[in-house]
């Protein structure tokens, strides 16, 4: 069965498209939609998996054979797998995706600029109004990353989101079709299908679907929380920040800045600046991303300026606010005297919001109960 | 404990030496504020809040009568559970200070079934005792204000006679001079009679805010319970109207930065009817604004406006310039309002349960019944009543002086006020008999010498702490009132202890970091010293040092917390400030490169 689209605009996608384009997808249009700035892509839907698998594996040896793998033989796991990726990554797209894909592809803008309504940091920033968006269109192919989405938060690949399944700088159609068959090998990585197994979960109508999304080359980036991390605070909006792409600070080989704002306030509570010793960056000579050393007189200094702060903070809120549930959102500064922020992806939070929320303090028969309490209470220390 | 097995300590109180030039401290004090053998098991902080210079002799009176009445308040009165009263010592001229506490559980739920029913009765009826308490106040500052010296003529009034009185005029020179003395401490009955419920309030919303929003500034609670329309504002307020007026009257070009008070004051004098119109203004301003005092009101030489008319034209010539610029001056108090109240809300709204909202309303709603008292008594007790009442003690030191006891009526101050007792005496007899007091030979030199120590003493930067790091500071008091937790005296037990002289740190007031000159100043006085772009540093601020924060870019101050006055200025002014050093006047230098980190409460020297 073929789904009538094959590939579709991260603009008009919602999170109720989630079954035909998984969550990330679904997620960056729900994003773009409410006038949050997202790098322009398309989703490659569930439906084109499934086209390609269908012409791939047309009587569904691979879910059986995958389905029928002990959850503890990890050696068995690790073969099969392994054939499965060698097969998905070594066949070509059947033709109609194929074309479909190169088509959507060549009609990107070559600015990762989201273009939305009320892109942060525009107006007032030198040169904001007036730069024109695309001075000189180049002529050749752009850049692009090539993210997996899965359709459910139990796939696994959940557990291994960051770097194996993202892939970046992917130049060109025919690289972008190879990308795009890595991304769906991903499915069957050793640690998905042991989490499978383990789990139960069915490989009949297993799917990915995967975006592709105008490459954003940052001078910093990293992760906003909407809600500490650290203590759980809702007041508050953390700011993750280092110098390079964001991969560096989700995987954890540099110990990024740390801004905390008042949401309430707008204040910055608190600065970190963190001593940043690496950074990933674009590989100059192959594709991809390399491990680099910062310049030494960068390595104390803030990355982020305390305007910047601010607005990534505001789109913490307008997130949070959208979704009405504190979010982990990944984001990016790219572009130098008129920089730009851009959102690359937002999870709910999930770690504080699973505990139950136990009051602080419950009101007194009479509200000045609560200073004789505290003043009859030995041994406490105060706040101010 | 450090891993070694020895118990933390700072400096012993018995291991502190004399001043050189200062051997001689001991005689400007009482006997009981001297340290004791066994004070050196016990902790002490330096209130340099209160005081940060060393005491002149009579001005030991605002430790001694202050405490007299804050410890009747929490140990008499109202019985808090787990505090008795302040102690206070006084070292090379420093007044140190600790609390006692109470630990014993029984001893705790005694006083505390007295204690809920009293301050029970005060919440309870707070609106009420306050209208009383302001009526009160004002009829003590009223009645200093009417103490007279008696002028000891030649002879008697003749009224004594026909309106047969029986008593001559010496005996009211003790009986005035104790007067000034009991109304002092009237006032400071009535100066803590609500300060401990008021600071506890704000404790109990402070910490409440803390756990429900671990990351929130103390500044943002601040400004959740802070009021707009203080009467402290007052003063300040004045003298931006008499700004106003001076622009609208077209007088502007008569405050140039830098005139003489006087000068210009005679100058208006010759402007017509205008220039009367606004002096007429400026006079009824004087009263009782200008009673403000330039320090807080614990050292006679901290001078009111009205005294020292240099502080509040420095801030009215720069006004004048503001307003002729073209400037707003006023405070946006309904904005100020509307933003308070949204900041409120918005955390409320952001509590986890409705329990939460209901008890934050609750705490919210007892810190504003109590912020008008918390507030406004400073302005009656430390200022209006503290400035008359200091003026009395100079008028009798003019009797002094016109009876050939003292050099100067200033040097009334330099002796207890237990002294001050047998001059008058001397006085008093030799008026009576006709002869000579016998004062002069016997004060004068010991009066020169004390003037030659507390110049000495100058010197001396005392330690933050003394004694035994304390293992845990559970007393109310210390907290509430001097800002000092278990965190302030490990970061002074750390900077004691430790190498790094380039940081000193203290509380994070005000958030921002900026890099400048630092302009070390030790009193309100030397406030023309400071230049534009420069960094504050100080013992500690109070309302008087307003105008200054119009030039600064940073403040630091040896104490202080949250609720402090340079703390609340600064956040007002958006320059980020840190607080609560213990030690920025001893560690500073003026000239000194600094950065201020508003943020994380950091005061680096980077020279």
């Amino acid at each position: 069965m073929i789904s009538p689209h094959l590939t579709r605009p991260l603009i008009s996608l919602r999170s109720d498209d989630r079954p035909s384009v998984g969550g990330k997808a679904a997620g960056l249009g729900e994003l773009a939609a409410a006038g949050l700035p997202v790098p322009a892509g398309f989703a490659i839907t569930t439906g084109a998996f499934r086209h390609a698998l269908q012409a791939l594996d047309p009587d569904g040896a691979i879910p059986r054979q995958v389905g029928g793998l002990p959850a503890d033989d990890d050696g068995a796991i690790a073969d099969v797998s392994a054939q499965v990726r060698s097969r998905i990554v070594g066949t070509p797209l059947p033709a109609r995706l194929r074309d479909e894909i190169a088509d959507a592809y060549r009609a990107l803008p070559h600015q990762p600029g989201p273009g939305g309504p009320d892109r942060p940091g525009g107006p007032d920033r030198p040169g904001g109004p007036d730069r024109p968006d695309r001075p000189d269109r180049p002529t050749g192919d752009v850049p692009v990353a090539v993210r997996s989405s899965a359709t459910a938060e139990d796939s696994g690949s959940a557990s291994f989101a960051g770097l194996q399944d993202t892939y970046l700088w992917v130049t060109g159609a025919d690289a972008l079709a190879e990308h795009v068959r890595l991304c769906w090998a991903s499915l069957y990585s050793v640690e998905s299908v042991t989490y499978r197994r383990h789990q139960g979960v069915p490989e009949d109508g297993l799917a990915m679907g995967v975006v592709v999304q105008v490459m954003v080359d940052p001078r910093c980036a990293g992760v906003l929380f909407t809600r500490s991390p650290v203590t759980g605070d809702t007041s508050v909006i953390v700011v993750e920040a280092s110098w390079g792409l964001g991969s560096a600070v989700v995987s954890g080989v540099v110990t990024p800045d740390t801004y905390v704002v008042s949401r309430v306030t707008g204040e910055i509570v608190k600065r970190d600046v963190a001593t940043k010793l690496c950074h990933h960056q674009r590989n100059p000579s192959a594709p991809g991303v390399c491990l680099r050393d910062v310049p030494p007189a960068l390595r104390d200094v803030p990355c982020l300026e305390d305007g910047e702060i601010l607005a990534l903070a505001d789109l913490g809120r307008r997130v949070s606010d959208h979704y009405a549930t504190p979010q982990d959102v990944e984001w990016a500064i790219h572009g130098g005297s008129g920089p730009q922020i851009v959102l690359l992806q937002s999870r709910p939070e999930t770690v504080w919001s699973s505990r139950a929320a136990s009051p602080v303090a419950a009101p007194t028969a009479r509200a000045f109960d609560h200073v004789l309490h505290r003043l009859s209470a030995p041994g406490r220390t105060a706040a101010p | 404990m450090e891993p070694g097995g020895q118990p933390r300590s700072f400096q012993l109180p018995s291991a502190i030496e004399d001043v050189p030039g200062a051997e001689n401290w001991r005689s400007m004090y009482p006997y009981f504020t001297r340290f004791q053998p066994g004070d050196d098991n016990r902790f002490w902080f330096y209130n340099s809040m209160h005081f940060p210079e060393p005491m002149p002799a009579f001005d030991a009176i605002t430790a001694e009568i202050p405490y007299t009445a804050i410890g009747a308040n929490t140990t008499r009165v109202f019985v808090l559970p787990t505090t008795l009263g302040i102690e206070h010592r006084i070292v090379n001229g420093r007044v140190y200070i600790t609390a006692i506490p109470v630990t014993d559980p029984e001893e705790i739920g005694r006083r505390a079934a007295i204690f809920n029913e009293r301050a029970g009765y005060y919440y309870q009826n707070w609106d009420r005792l306050y209208e009383g308490w302001k009526a009160r106040i004002a009829g003590l500052i009223s009645e200093v204000e009417a103490v007279t010296v008696p002028p000891l003529d030649e002879f008697e009034d003749p009224r004594v006679v026909t309106e047969s009185t029986g008593v001559a005029q010496n005996h009211y020179v003790r009986e005035n001079f104790h007067r000034c003395l009991d109304l002092f401490s009237k006032m400071w009955h009535h100066h803590t009679e609500f300060l401990m419920l008021g600071y506890g309030a704000y404790v109990v919303f402070f910490e409440f805010c803390k756990n429900a929003f671990p990351d929130i500034s103390e500044q943002t609670v601040a400004r959740m319970v802070a009021g707009i329309d203080v009467i402290m504002y007052r003063p300040d307020d004045e003298l931006k109207r008499l700004a106003r007026l001076a622009v609208e009257s077209g007088l502007a070009d008569e405050f140039p930065e830098g005139c003489d008070p006087d000068a210009v004051l005679a100058r208006l004098a010759e402007r017509g009817e205008v220039g009367r119109e606004w002096l007429a203004a400026f006079d009824a301003a004087r009263h009782p604004w200008f009673h403000v005092s330039t320090g807080d009101g614990f050292y006679h030489h901290h001078l009111s406006w009205n005294e020292n008319l240099a502080v509040p034209f420095a801030a009215l010539t720069r006004y004048v310039r503001q307003v002729a610029a073209g400037e707003t001056l006023e405070r946006p108090t309904s904005k100020l309002v509307a933003e308070r109240d949204r900041i409120a809300a918005e955390y409320r709204a952001l509590l986890a349960t409705e329990e939460d909202r209901g008890a934050f309303d609750q705490m919210l709603g007892v810190c504003r019944l109590v912020f008008p008292y918390v507030e406004d008594h400073k302005f009656y007790c430390e200022h209006w009543f503290t400035t008359r009442f200091f003026q009395k003690i100079r008028a009798f030191g003019e009797l002094l002086t016109s009876r050939g006891v003292l050099e100067e009526a200033e040097d009334v101050f330099h002796l207890q006020h237990y002294e001050i007792d047998q001059a008058l005496a001397d006085v008093m007899l030799a008026w009576a008999s006709g002869g000579e007091p016998l004062g002069a030979a016997h004060l004068r030199p010991i009066i020169a010498e004390r003037k030659r120590a507390l110049e000495a003493l100058r010197s001396w930067s005392p330690p933050p702490a003394l004694g035994p790091v304390p293992e845990a500071l559970n007393d109310p008091a210390v907290q509430m009132l001097w800002g000092i937790t278990q965190d302030t005296i490990e970061s002074w037990y750390s900077q004691a202890s430790s190498d790094n002289e380039k940081e000193v740190r203290g509380y994070a007031a005000s958030s921002g970091i900026v890099e400048g000159t630092a302009r070390v100043l030790r009193d309100v006085n030397e406030i023309g010293q400071i230049r534009d772009g420069e960094i504050l540093v100080c013992p500690v601020t109070a309302p008087s040092w307003g105008p200054v924060f119009g030039k600064i870019k940073a403040a630091v101050s040896d104490i202080g917390g949250t609720m402090s006055h340079a703390a609340i200025v600064a956040r007002e002014y958006g320059m980020p400030a840190v607080v609560g050093t213990g030690q920025a006047t001893r560690r500073i230098r003026t000239g000194h490169r600094v950065r201020v980190d508003g943020d994380r409460g950091v005061v680096t020297i980077l020279d």
